[in-house]
C-alpha cells in the first residue's frame, strides 16, 4: 500500500492482545503460522511492533518470523482496506478470463492488484491458485467465494461488498442453491410455488407416522433445515414420505449414514437424485447429481 | 557410529569416513569440486549446486549435489565426467547471468571454459546461496539477517529492513558472500578495488553496447560472442 502512515489503516498494537495469542498456542515452531493468523485476523495485517512482540515472547529471533510472513502470500505487512477482494489467476481460472476480471476490479477501483483504494475501502490482491480451478475464475470477496465471474458481475460483487456480506440474508448466499424434484415412481414436479420456504417454492409430500397423515413441506434450499407439516412428528420419530401425485411410497434408497433411519429418494430435475433421511431432525442428505 | 565406507571416486576405490559428505571426501583426497556456497563450519545448504557430481552407474546414474550428499557403501562417484561439466558449465553461466560483477563467479566461468553467457544479463549482488546467513547465525550467533519474500522476490536482509538489533557489525557477512566481494567497479573506476582492468584496454570498450559486459573474464566475453 502506497499511503500508510494514515491514521484509520495503521493499527494500535495492544501487547496484551498479542501476547493473550501467543499464549494461546504451543510453544515449538509448529504454533508460529496460527499466532500471525490469528494477529492478522485481530489488525487486518501483521504490525511490525506485533511481530516484534511475538519475536520476544516465543524467544524466537525476529529474522524467522519476518522470513514467515513474507513468505506466504496470504499475510500482509501493509495495511489493508476494510474489504478484501481477492482474484485467482491460477491457470484454469486464467484460460477463462480471470485477467479481465481483474483488470474489471482495477479499473472499478482505480487501484493496481496489491493496492488499496484512496478511501481506504478495497484491498484488491491476486493470488496463483485457491484450489477451485473447476468453478474458475474464482474471487473471494470478504472471505466469501464467488465462482465462474463475469465481468459484468464485478460492479455488483463490490456493491454487495460495500453493503456488507454480512448482512445479506442466505438468499444472496451463493454456497446455497435450490433443488427442484420429482417423484421417482411418476414424474410428477413436488415443487409447490404457493407454499414458498426461504423465500423458494417448497419440497410438497405427503407425511403419514402413527397414523397420522398430512402434507409436509421441506425448504428446496440446499442444506436449508425448514420445513412446514401439517401433522406434529416429534423430534427423533421416523416419518413415511408419500408422492401427493401418485401416493407411491418414496422408498429405496440407502439407509441414512447418520443415524440409519430410512431415507426417501427424490428425482432432482435435470438429472440425479437427493436422499433426505425420514428421521425428524436428522440432518442426513445426500445429493447424487449425475 | 564412527565407521568407514568404500566409496569409488573417479575409478579409485578408497576407504572414508561414515558420515563424510561426497564433497569433502572428494577434497580430502584432492579431486577439486567447485563451490560457492559450502563452508566448512557451517552447515551444508545446496543452494549453488556448482558442486554436482554424477554417482551410480548406467542408465541410473544421476547429478547430486556433492555437498549435502553422505558417502555411503559401494557408492561410484565420477567429479568431471562430462555430463558433470556439461551442467557444472550451464550453472555458471546463469550464475553469471546474474551476477555478472562477481570476482569469484568470472574466475570460476573462465576456469571451466565459459565463453558466452545467452541469457538476459542482469545485475544483481546476490546469488541467494545462504552463506551470510548461516554464517550469521551459526558462527556469530547473531541471527541478524535472514530470507525474506519467496520467488522471485526472495532476498536476504534483515527484517523490516532496518538496522537489527542483534547485528554486531562483524563483517563475517561480506567476508563469506561470493558475489559482492571484490566487485569489479570498473564502471568507477576509482572506486575499483584491483584496478587490474584499468591497465589494458579490451576491445569491448570501445563499442557501446558492450559496456554491460564483464572484464574480468579471459578471454573477453564481449569480443568472442558479440550481443546482437
Amino acid at each position: 500500500m502506497k499511503r500508510d502512515g494514515r491514521s484509520y489503516v495503521v493499527a494500535q498494537v495492544d501487547e496484551r492482545e498479542v501476547l493473550a495469542v501467543v499464549a494461546k498456542h504451543e510453544a515449538g515452531c509448529g504454533g508460529l503460522i496460527a499466532i500471525l493468523e490469528e494477529i492478522q485476523a485481530i489488525y487486518g495485517y501483521l504490525p511490525e511492533q506485533a511481530l516484534r512482540q511475538v519475536a520476544q515472547a516465543t524467544d524466537r529471533s525476529l529474522v524467522d518470523i519476518y522470513g514467515v510472513s513474507t513468505f506466504y502470500r496470504s499475510f500482509s505487512m501493509q495495511p489493508r482496506g476494510k474489504h478484501r477482494v481477492c482474484v485467482c489467476l491460477g491457470t484454469a481460472c486464467h484460460v477463462r478470463g480471470a485477467q479481465s476480471v481483474t483488470e474489471e476490479f482495477e479499473q472499478r477501483l482505480g487501484i493496481q492488484s496489491g493496492e488499496t483504494s484512496e478511501d481506504g475501502e478495497f484491498s484488491l490482491e491476486t493470488v496463483n491458485c485457491l484450489g477451485a480451478c473447476a468453478l474458475g475464475p474464482v474471487t473471494v470477496v470478504d472471505g466469501k467465494y464467488v465462482s465462474k465471474v463475469k465481468t459484468s458481475q464485478v460492479r455488483g460483487l463490490l456493491d454487495k461488498a460495500r453493503k456488507g456480506y454480512a448482512q445479506s440474508g442466505n438468499g444472496e448466499d451463493k454456497e446455497a442453491f435450490a433443488i427442484a424434484v420429482s417423484c421417482p415412481v411418476c414424474s410428477h414436479s413436488l415443487m409447490d410455488a404457493g407454499f414458498p420456504l426461504d423465500d423458494h417454492p417448497s419440497i410438497h409430500v405427503k407425511v403419514s407416522i402413527d397414523h397420522q397423515e398430512g402434507c409436509l413441506r421441506l425448504s428446496s434450499l440446499y442444506g436449508s433445515g425448514s420445513l412446514a407439516s401439517e401433522c406434529e412428528i416429534p423430534p427423533g420419530e421416523v416419518a413415511i414420505f408419500r408422492c401427493p401425485h401418485c401416493l407411491a411410497e418414496l422408498t429405496g434408497a440407502d439407509d441414512c449414514s447418520i443415524c440409519q433411519a430410512p431415507m426417501a429418494p427424490m428425482a432432482i430435475v435435470g438429472g440425479g437424485t437427493m436422499h433426505v433421511c425420514l428421521r425428524r431432525g436428522c440432518p442426513g442428505h445426500l445429493l447424487d447429481l449425475q | 557410529m564412527k565407521g568407514k565406507v568404500t566409496v569409488t571416486i573417479n575409478g579409485l576405490i578408497v576407504e572414508v569416513e561414515k558420515g563424510m559428505t561426497i564433497l569433502e571426501a572428494a577434497q580430502f583426497l584432492g579431486f577439486p569440486i567447485p563451490t560457492l556456497c559450502h563452508m566448512e563450519g557451517l552447515s551444508p545448504y545446496g543452494a549453488c549446486r556448482l558442486c554436482v557430481v554424477e554417482i551410480g552407474e548406467g542408465a541410473r546414474a544421476k547429478l547430486v549435489t556433492s555437498c549435502t550428499y553422505p558417502v555411503e557403501e559401494g557408492l561410484k562417484v565420477r567429479t568431471a565426467s562430462t555430463r558433470v561439466l556439461r551442467a557444472r558449465k550451464m550453472i555458471l553461466e546463469l550464475l553469471l547471468a546474474s551476477c555478472p560483477q562477481s570476482k569469484i563467479i568470472q574466475d570460476l566461468a573462465a576456469a571451466h571454459g565459459v565463453r558466452q553467457q545467452r541469457f538476459r544479463q542482469e545485475h544483481e549482488d546476490c546469488i541467494l546461496c545462504g552463506l551470510c546467513v548461516r554464517m550469521c547465525e551459526e558462527q556469530m550467533m547473531a541471527k541478524a539477517i535472514g530470507f525474506r519474500n519467496r520467488g522471485e522476490k526472495r532476498s536476504i536482509g534483515t527484517p523490516f529492513d532496518v538496522h537489527s538489533e542483534t547485528c554486531r557489525l562483524c563483517g563475517g557477512c561480506m567476508y563469506v558472500c561470493p558475489a559482492c566481494q571484490l566487485r569489479c567497479t570498473y564502471n568507477e573506476p576509482e572506486k575499483a578495488i584491483c584496478g587490474g582492468c584499468e591497465n589494458l584496454t579490451p576491445p569491448c570498450i570501445e563499442k557501446d553496447p558492450f559496456d554491460d559486459m564483464m572484464c574480468y573474464m579471459t578471454p573477453c566475453v564481449a569480443c568472442e560472442q558479440p550481443k546482437n
